[in-house]
Order: C-alpha cells, then structure tokens, then sequence
C-alpha cells in the first residue's frame, strides 16, 4: 500500500493540518518510506492472536460516576488563547 | 569549595544534608550557578532560580529540625513533558507557547512531597517524539561528551536529551524523564548516566504531556543506579487518576542494592546479535556477560524470535496514538493560536504553524493508520504482533530473571548527522523499544567508552514489577564496570 499525493492531502485535511501543494510530494515520499518499512509485519502469522490491548494485565477498575472536582472554571479557561466570561471563544460556527 | 558540590552523587548529597554538613541552600545554590554557566548545552528551557531557593529554604528548615522527607533538600531538573503548577510547561513544541499548568504532574507532586526542589524544566524532544534531542522548537541540546581530540558537538540522546546532557554535566543532581520507545535508556547510554524505565504503571502518566498511551513511562536519570533506586521510590506509586496506574505497594528499591546476584539467571537474546553489528557494542556486551558471570550470575542462551518486528510495529503503535492525543491542540484551549477565515480553517494553520516536522509526519502517519479501511491492515495487525513480542519475553523469563542487552546500536553521533533520514533515527531505538512494546522495566548503565572516548551502555530488562532484581543486577553490573569517567568541562564560559 502506498500513499500518492491526493492522500496526503486527505490525511492532512483528517489530521486538521494545513499542508502546502509543495510539500505534498515530498511528504508523500516520507510516508512512503515508512509504510514500506512497517509493510514487512505482513510476513508474520497473526492468524488467531488477540491484539493486545493493555501494556500489562489488568482490569480496568470503575470508579463511581460522581463528581469529585469542580468549580475551576478559570483555572480551566485561563490558558486559551480566547475567553470571555469563563467560556472559550472560537470563529463563528453558526450562520 | 561551592563548586565540588555538584560532585555528590544523590545520596551523597541526602547524607550530607541529613547530617547538616551542608544546606540545601548552598546545593542548590551551586548547581544555579553551574547552570548560568552551562547555557551552551541549551539542557534547560526554563530556570526556576527564585522558587528553587524558595524550596531549599523551606528544606533547610526542615532538616534543621531533624524532619524531611527521602529527597529533602534534593536539587532536581524536571523535563518539560511534566506539568508543573504555575511554570511554563510546553513539551518543547510551539504549540504549547504559553502554557502554564494550574496542576502538578503526579510524579513531580510525590517529588515535592518527598522535599525535592526544582531547578528548572529541562529540553526535550518536540512531545518526546525523537531519539536524538533535535526536534525540540527550542533547538538541539547539547552532550557534555566529546570524541576525543574533536570539537564536534554531540547529541545526547532522545527524547530526554535534556535530562540526561544535565545529569552528566552536573547541572543537577537527578532528572525526571519519560520513556516512550527508548526516551530514558538510549540518553543515558548516550550521556554515562543511568535511566531505568519502570513497569508500564508503576509511575502515574497523570500530568504528563501524552505521546503514545499504552506506551509512555515516566522514570529518572540519574548518575548512579542507587541514585535511581532512591529517585524510582519516590515517583512510582498508585494514583486514582491514572487509570493504567497500579495499586501496588512501592518496595524499598535502594534496600535491594548490594545483596549480590549469585545464582541469577540471567538471559542473552540471540536475535539482539543484529546484523552489521557495531564491533564495539558487540565487545561491550560480551564483557558485560563475562562481568555478570563472574559477579556469580548463570548465564543463559534465550531467543526473543519476534524482536525485527518490534521497531515496524512501535512505529504504527506510537504514531496512531500521538494522532489521538495531540487532536487536543487545536488553538482553542490552550497555546498557540493562528487566525483562519473559520474555525476549521483556524485548526488547520494553527496545528501547521504549531507541530514540527517530526511531530507532523507521525500525526500523519498515525491519521493514515487509523483511518478507514486501513484500520485492520496496520494498527490491528500490529496490536497483534505486540502480543506475540509480550509472549517471547515471558517465554524467555521461564528460564532466567533478567536479560543483558546492549542499549543502542552506536555511540552519541553529531548534531545534525541523522536528521535528513528518520528511518536511520529510528533505528536507534532498536534494543529498547521492545521492552515498551511489552510493559516490561528496563535500565541503562554506563559500562564502557568506545575508541573515541564516548559513552556506551548495556541494558537490562525485568519482569514485569520487579524493580527490585532489575536494580539488583544493575548495581553488580555497575559495580563491575566501574565507570567512572567524566566529560571534560569544555562549556563553561
């Protein structure tokens, strides 16, 4: 599997990054590099074997679903680039 | 003199202090000044000079009285990974300009508790993503180490380049670290320093900048293993708030030391013997069996058969999960924010302006990876070889209790040497992403200095939560290599 130009593009726009057209091919020769590469776990026989899914046996433990802390509202929005009133402020989303 | 100071190892300095013939004061007073003479080495981002005297002060007061914690007094570099209250915490990316925690990481919250005082928030690779300390958007860091009769400055290893550049030059007693693929081990063995990575959930991730989830550790680097054993006690333990965290009790790692390794298995995996060898490294290895074997160790023959898959799958693992992670950057919240025409638009500039080139290509690649349809391919798939790399190690610890491995596959190289090329970066987490893969500890210790005078390391890996013969079996190690070679002071002005 490689990756042109077009999905580099996509992936780009997926991963919320702006890319520039002339970076596309030499980005797209970089994935490909090590798509390749990771490409040689093909070769290995995973027929039946569950993925792992935590570093170390466990089970995840559940907490009460309780409130246990609150009321930061300015620590919370203290450091976003944009606040107004304890509430975060963005580009109009709605026309 | 206040400059032999930074001599002390940490629990030379910890006895010092207990026994009031010297004050946290003058330590902390002697590594500030050791610092402002060492910014060439660009090992720390930020120096908190006014709250470590504030600290020392309040250690002081403390150990007057004949009170204090394991660490009191302890002059400490934090890697800028760790979100500390009120300091600038950034990770080392632009995109995280600004940033000042209202919360303390865990791990430096049990520092503090336990008396430490910090120096300063040290460098590190861009999100910890690099092996050699030059993504960072602070620039490279610079090795107090130099090839000998050569000028040619080195790097010190990644992603805790930083921490490990200071621990050597003496910039601090002990540094925090984190280890996602290698982060602690390989800049240790880079630096003549010691790095231990505990058992996945022994230290808590709370309030550590995350990379990779299932694979980020948190650990010291230190100038010797008891020195690390001390540190390790003090950040490891359970908390509610990390949920991969585990309630185990903490054992007294420093208590460990010193009780010998006779009748200790310990295994060679023959798949480390890789091909194209560094002769030098080869050699090394071999005298560190020889030295274990002597020390009383049984040396055993096992083979870990899935090791050549371990780098191909770290790179699907580690990317599709900092693709996750590092959604959270998106101008709104916190840091960096670059205007669009709309909100989209606003994240898009924002996340281009704001991640690195490394930082970006693993973003993309773990965006590609997770995406649909290549879902199973790639990031299933690989989840799956991670489990038949978990069953070799436990294969192998059916027949010994630890393993002996080189750390890297080189020397510290020049800044600048491998940048052009990440797949030969990423070869240098070859011995020690493994360990990662399958949540097992594993340590770094000086062992020898190649032909051109630099640094090598050998590297042991545990079981899983025994800490405690890891540490015993790097302390013998030690013991035998005696390394007791230092960089020469070329960065003071």
């Amino acid at each position: 599997m490689s990756v042109d130009q077009n999905t580099v593009r996509r992936i780009a726009k997926l991963a919320r990054i702006a890319v520039r057209e002339d970076e596309l091919p030499a980005l797209a020769g970089e994935l490909n590099t090590i798509l390749d590469w990771v490409e040689m776990l093909a070769e290995v026989d995973t027929q039946g074997v569950e993925p792992m899914t935590s570093a170390v046996a466990m089970t995840m433990k559940m907490r009460d679903d309780v409130v246990t802390s609150g009321n930061h509202q300015q620590d919370v929005t203290g450091n976003a680039p944009a606040s107004e009133d304890g509430f975060y402020v963005v580009p109009r989303v709605v026309e | 003199m206040m400059s032999d100071l930074t001599k002390l190892t940490l629990a030379g300095a910890r006895d010092a202090l207990k026994a009031k013939e010297i004050t946290s004061v003058e330590l902390t007073g002697a590594y500030l000044k050791a610092m402002e003479a060492a910014t060439e080495l660009n090992a720390y981002v930020t120096v908190t000079a006014d709250k470590a005297l504030e600290m020392a002060k309040a250690s002081d007061a403390k150990l007057a009285k004949g009170e204090g914690g394991t660490l009191e007094g302890i002059p400490l570099g934090i890697k800028d990974l760790f979100a500390t209250k009120g300091v600038l915490t950034t990770a080392c990316s632009h995109i995280l300009d600004g940033f000042v925690p209202p919360y303390e990481s865990t791990v430096t919250s049990n520092l503090w508790r336990d008396g430490a005082v910090m120096l300063g928030k040290l460098n590190n690779d861009e999100f910890a993503m690099g092996s050699s300390n030059e993504t960072s958007f602070y620039g490279p860091v610079v090795n107090p180490w130099r090839r000998n009769g050569d000028t040619t400055k080195l790097v010190p290893g990644g992603s805790s380049g930083g921490s490990s550049s200071a621990v050597s030059a003496r910039l601090c007693l002990a540094a925090t670290a984190t280890d996602t693929g290698g982060s602690i081990r390989q800049p240790a063995a880079f630096t003549g320093t010691v790095g231990i990575k505990p058992t996945y959930g022994r230290c808590s991730r709370w309030g550590v900048v995350a990379f990779a989830s299932s694979l980020d550790q948190a650990g010291p680097i230190t100038r010797d293993v008891r020195d690390a054993a001390i540190m390790l006690g003090s950040m490891a333990g359970y908390d509610e708030k990390d949920s991969t965290s585990v309630n185990q009790p903490v054992p007294d790692y420093e208590a460990a030391l010193g009780k010998g390794i006779k009748g200790l298995r310990v295994g060679i995996p023959k798949e480390y013997r890789v091909d194209g060898m560094n002769a030098e490294i080869d050699a090394l290895w071999t005298r560190g069996i020889e030295w274990l074997k002597a020390a009383g160790a049984e040396i055993v023959d096992v083979s870990l058969p899935n090791t050549k898959y371990a780098l191909p799958t770290y790179y699907i693992v580690a990317p599709a999960e900092a693709s996750s992670n590092l959604a959270r950057y998106d101008g709104v919240r916190y840091g960096l924010r670059v205007e669009g025409k709309d909100i989209t638009d606003m994240y898009e500039k924002t996340r281009a302006a704001g991640f690195g080139a490394e930082v970006r290509r693993r973003v993309l690649i773990g965006t590609y990876v997770l995406s649909a349809g290549y879902y199973d391919a790639y990031y299933l798939k690989a989840q799956q070889v991670r489990t038949l790399i978990a069953r070799d190690f436990a294969d192998a610890y059916r027949s010994c209790d630890v393993l002996l491995t080189p750390t890297a596959p080189s020397a510290a190289f020049g800044i600048g040497e491998k940048t052009s090329d990440p797949l030969s970066m990423y070869l240098n987490d070859v011995f020690t992403v493994t360990v990662n893969l399958a949540g097992l500890p594993g340590i770094s210790v000086p062992a020898g200095l190649s032909s051109e005078g630099l640094p090598l390391g050998l590297q042991l890996i545990g079981k899983t939560f025994d800490e405690e013969t890891l540490l015993r079996a790097a302390f013998a190690l030690e013991q035998a290599a005696e390394f007791t070679a230092e960089p020469k002071t070329w960065w003071t002005a």
